[in-house]
């Protein structure tokens, strides 16, 4: 979640370069290696090692048993349900941060900083109880319990919950990489645009959608990798059918709990594979970013 | 709460206004307020008493000491190393740059727990990193600092970096000419810049903490008034069909969560206008 | 409606019916659904193989098996909340009891339509040693001994570990003649050597086996049985049978409701008919459980061994030794105060 806050770029006083000795702008050599050092260091310790982990259990018994267990039908179906939440989760959840973003940021209204306070509040609530307050809602005992069962619609322990309880954790993401960006954009261009004639949603799309496009993406990708990975809430929702209702985290955990080590790892490789992808995406985005 | 535009001497021309903040109100009712408020709905079955004395109970009050203070831990750690390495990523070259810079946000995109399992295979008595210390790592709060300073890493990082790229180099010169020495730059003229995107950064790495389940149960030990985080309080409680009673603990988790987002949010809105007023 | 609005509806409408059409996909399929615990995966597995064969035979019909494992209490909340079990095959009566109290899914009586309370298969609580058994863990006294450190599962989340519990406190019930502190007191020791608290068997057994930790793993016995035969390349480990333990009893039912809802009885009454035929009994031994019928019971005896086991009337079933051990401010809560 990357927050920029503008720095002040006031005049700054005519400096003579010459006169500044280079010891005062930039740390000894010591300094430098000793800060990246530090910094690598921690980086192998706290997650370079856990993802090497994950490979050389993945494939400690061989190539032949790591296909075996990334082509096994379960793992398939946890992989096709997985995608599936994604392409429901992820465009609605765009759709809103959109929306909140621009209603947050080009309005002035009562209420602003508890409106993005509750957008926060789904990141930081426990997936236990993002899992449990849908079981409350539509599980047989819950608020809508007994009106689903009498029309035999099953929303927790099938794919609605499991959607669900996904959407609700990966509410903020979106809309909270746009506020930020939108904020600092300030409304000047949209005004111009509107009192050029433009309708609303050319504005949006020629003027606002540009500007923000990066920022945008970003924020997919970051809402994107979390659906994929959540675990705590959909398991609480998801009722753990082989098969059917496990999610590829959750394929993970039965396979751990079966006793088959390489294949769980194989599966989280899998899962580690697919997160370096986005990071790949993520920095090629950047990278375009700052060219445009 | 009260959502109407304020009244400003100059009326906004920018359209959509009622769409996207009745759209975004809709949305935001269904997926979060009216699933929340089923948590206070069902506490209030309880009485007042049987509710302060769930809340009250030895073994939640020690698992709410220990979800804070670690969560506090792994945020200081990160903010410290977060700091330095968003510093070491922007200010300097070194080969495999580009490389790093990818693997900060490592901890987005890993399932959580995919992460406690990898990290507890390496920090346990028996795994690489585990086997060379006399103490127990995993299993112990420290293992849980472990599991959340993997998971609060990149926000620190991913707030700090902007504002160090931000930071125009002409201050820093200005500082130098006047006859300040490197430290004395840092402390006087970076430090303070950095201050709020710091603070920003540990208390998103901290609320994200707070909450965290999938990566802790794999690495903490889960003995009562010694490992045991209010998460898994209020699993344990589902798991004896005592459902009131973990909605009365996930009600305590909601208001700090929601209480210490507002205040952050408020810090956060108050500085960025002030510095956009320049 | 001018331009904006329409693309916004047109995409919310768009979105809304892939939505629908995910439910729809959801719940179109009907099938056998049995809603186990932990230790049961590879059981039903072998077992579900056989049966498919013989229903197959005895009616032509197909049978699509759903398996569903986890900790016994998650999965009873689970058929609570909606997950809908044609069977429920969980590690203790109490958590079927559970369903009766909330949703009345099954009869009262559920546990009197079956031979032998309705467990066609049981087991005991054994312990799990290290190569050599180097602290020397004989029986349930050597578990409180100052430097023992012991892995079981959390009573509170684990029905596994509810029996484990009950296994130690009868042992210690007949050490002390009844004297209830000092049980207490024993049990109090005994956890006070708990090193790791997982929530479920499976969780302990990794964490015993794979991350090396503990002297003793408490575990059902055919659960030490299978980590013997799997675990093989991670060092050796023996089963030690204490002097008196438990007689657990997993107990299968119907679950009425949802079968006469989905129109599978039948089915789910052979199932469990099954399970005590002499095949189903021979598929429980294999996998480390004690059959109910003595002819298989025979052929298997080498693998069980004899030992004195209390039962759980004699805590006065299941509703009584959770009141009194398990729930809120019980037994388990005291040693933690």
């Amino acid at each position: 979640m990357t927050k920029s806050i503008e720095v002040q770029q006031d005049a700054s006083p005519i400096i003579n370069r010459k006169a500044i000795k280079s010891y005062a702008l930039q740390e000894s050599a010591i300094v430098k290696w000793s800060l990246i050092t530090i910094s690598l260091l921690f980086l192998a310790l706290f997650l370079i090692l856990p993802l090497i982990t994950i490979f050389v259990t993945a494939l400690e018994k061989g190539w032949a048993t790591y296909v075996a267990s990334i082509t096994h039908p379960d793992a398939l179906a946890a992989i096709k349900l997985t995608l599936t939440v994604v392409l429901i989760v992820v465009p609605l959840n765009t759709i809103f941060g959109v929306a909140a973003a621009w209603v947050i940021t080009k309005f002035n209204f009562k209420g602003r900083n508890l409106l993005i306070t509750l957008i926060d509040l789904p990141f930081a609530v426990s997936p236990v109880i993002a899992g449990l307050i849908f079981i409350l809602l539509f599980g047989a005992q819950g608020l809508f319990g007994e009106w689903l069962y009498q029309h035999d619609i099953r929303i927790v322990f099938a794919l609605p919950g499991i959607i669900l309880a996904t959407i609700f954790v990966t509410f903020p993401f979106v809309a909270r990489e746009l506020i930020p960006l939108m904020q600092m954009q300030g409304v000047t261009e949209e005004e111009a645009s509107m009192s050029l004639g433009a309708s609303g949603f050319k504005t949006f799309w020629l003027v606002t959608l540009p500007n923000i496009k990066w920022g945008l993406l970003y924020g997919i990708i970051l809402c994107n990798a979390r659906t994929i990975g959540e675990f705590g809430a959909v398991s609480v929702v998801s009722g753990h059918i082989r098969g059917l209702t496990n999610t590829m985290p959750l394929h993970i955990e039965i396979l751990y709990n079966e006793y088959q080590f390489t294949a769980a790892f194989a599966v989280a490789s899998l899962m580690s594979i697919l997160a370096i992808i986005t990071i790949v995406i993520k920095n090629i985005i950047e990278w375009k970013a700052k060219e445009v | 709460m009260e959502l109407t535009l304020k009244k400003r001497k100059k009326k906004t021309i920018i359209p959509g206004f009622s769409l996207t903040l009745g759209y975004t109100m809709i949305y935001l009712s269904i997926i979060v307020l009216l699933p929340l408020s089923m948590i206070f709905f069902n506490t209030l079955s309880m009485s007042w008493s049987e509710f302060y004395e769930t809340i009250t109970h030895p073994r939640a009050v020690a698992s709410y000491k220990l979800t804070l203070g670690t969560a506090l831990a792994a945020g200081i750690i990160n903010v410290v190393f977060g700091t330095i390495i968003a510093w070491v990523l922007i200010r300097y070259d070194f080969p495999g740059k580009k490389l790093v810079d990818g693997i900060v946000d490592l901890p987005f995109a890993l399932p959580t727990a995919v992460a406690g399992i990898a990290l507890a295979t390496l920090y346990s008595p028996n795994g690489w990193i585990g086997q060379f210390f006399d103490f127990k790592i995993a299993y112990s709060p420290l293992g849980i600092i472990i599991a959340l300073t993997f998971i609060g890493l990149p926000f620190v990082v991913r707030t700090v970096q902007p504002v160090l790229q931000n930071l125009s180099s002409e201050v820093e010169e200005a500082s130098a000419s006047l006859g300040a020495n490197r430290v004395q730059t840092f402390l006087k003229v970076i430090f303070p810049e950095l201050l709020p995107a710091m603070i920003t950064g540990f208390s998103l790495a901290f609320a994200r903490s707070l909450g965290e389940y999938g990566s802790i149960v794999f690495i903490a030990g889960n003995i009562p008034m010694k490992t045991e985080i209010t998460p898994l309080i209020i699993m344990t409680k589902l798991e004896q069909y005592d459902y009131v009673g973990a909605t009365a603990i996930a009600t305590v988790m909601l208001v700090a969560s929601f209480l210490f987002l507002f205040i952050i949010n408020i810090i956060q809105w108050y500085t960025n206008r002030k510095f956009n007023q320049y | 409606m001018n331009n904006s609005k329409k693309v916004i509806f047109t995409i919310l409408i768009s979105v809304l019916l892939m939505v629908l059409a995910a439910c729809g996909d959801g719940s179109s399929k009907v099938a056998f659904l049995n809603v186990s615990y932990d230790p049961t995966r590879e059981f039903y597995q072998e077992f579900n193989e056989a049966f498919a064969t013989y229903w197959k035979e005895e009616t032509g019909q197909d049978v699509a098996f759903q398996q569903s494992h986890g900790g016994s209490g998650k999965q009873g909340r689970a058929v609570i909340d909606g997950l809908e079990a044609d069977i429920v095959t969980l590690a203790l009566a109490y958590d079927i009891d559970e369903l009766v109290r909330s949703r009345q899914l099954l009869n009262e009586d559920w546990q009197t339509e079956l031979d032998y309370n309705s467990s066609p298969y049981t087991s005991t609580i054994v312990f799990l040693v290290r190569k050599g058994n180097p602290k020397d863990i004989q029986d349930w006294d050597d578990l409180i001994k100052k430097n023992v450190s012991v892995i079981t599962p959390n009573p509170k989340t684990s029905g596994g570990a509810r029996w484990n519990y009950l296994a130690a406190w009868g042992f210690a019930d007949k050490q002390f003649n009844g004297d209830e502190t000092k049980i207490k007191q024993f049990i109090k020791e005994l956890y006070g050597n708990v090193e790791v608290l997982d929530s479920g068997a499976r969780g302990s057994t990794t964490t015993f086996i794979e991350r090396e930790m503990g002297d003793v793993l408490i575990a059902w016995e055919n659960e030490a049985y299978l980590s013997l035969k799997h675990e093989s390349d991670k060092g050796e480990f023996e089963i030690i049978t204490p002097s008196l333990s438990i007689l657990a009893e997993p107990p299968v039912a119907v679950v009425d409701k949802i079968v006469d809802k989905k129109g599978t009885r039948e089915v789910a009454e052979g199932f469990l008919n099954y399970l005590y035929s002499e095949e189903g009994q021979e598929i429980a031994a294999k996998n480390y459980y004690r059959p109910r019928n003595e002819a298989v019971l025979e052929k298997y005896k080498d693998q069980f061994e004899n030992l004195e086991l209390v039962t759980i009337e004699d805590f006065g079933g299941w509703q009584e030794a959770q009141k009194v051990h398990f729930a809120d401010g019980g037994t388990f809560d005291e040693i933690y105060q």
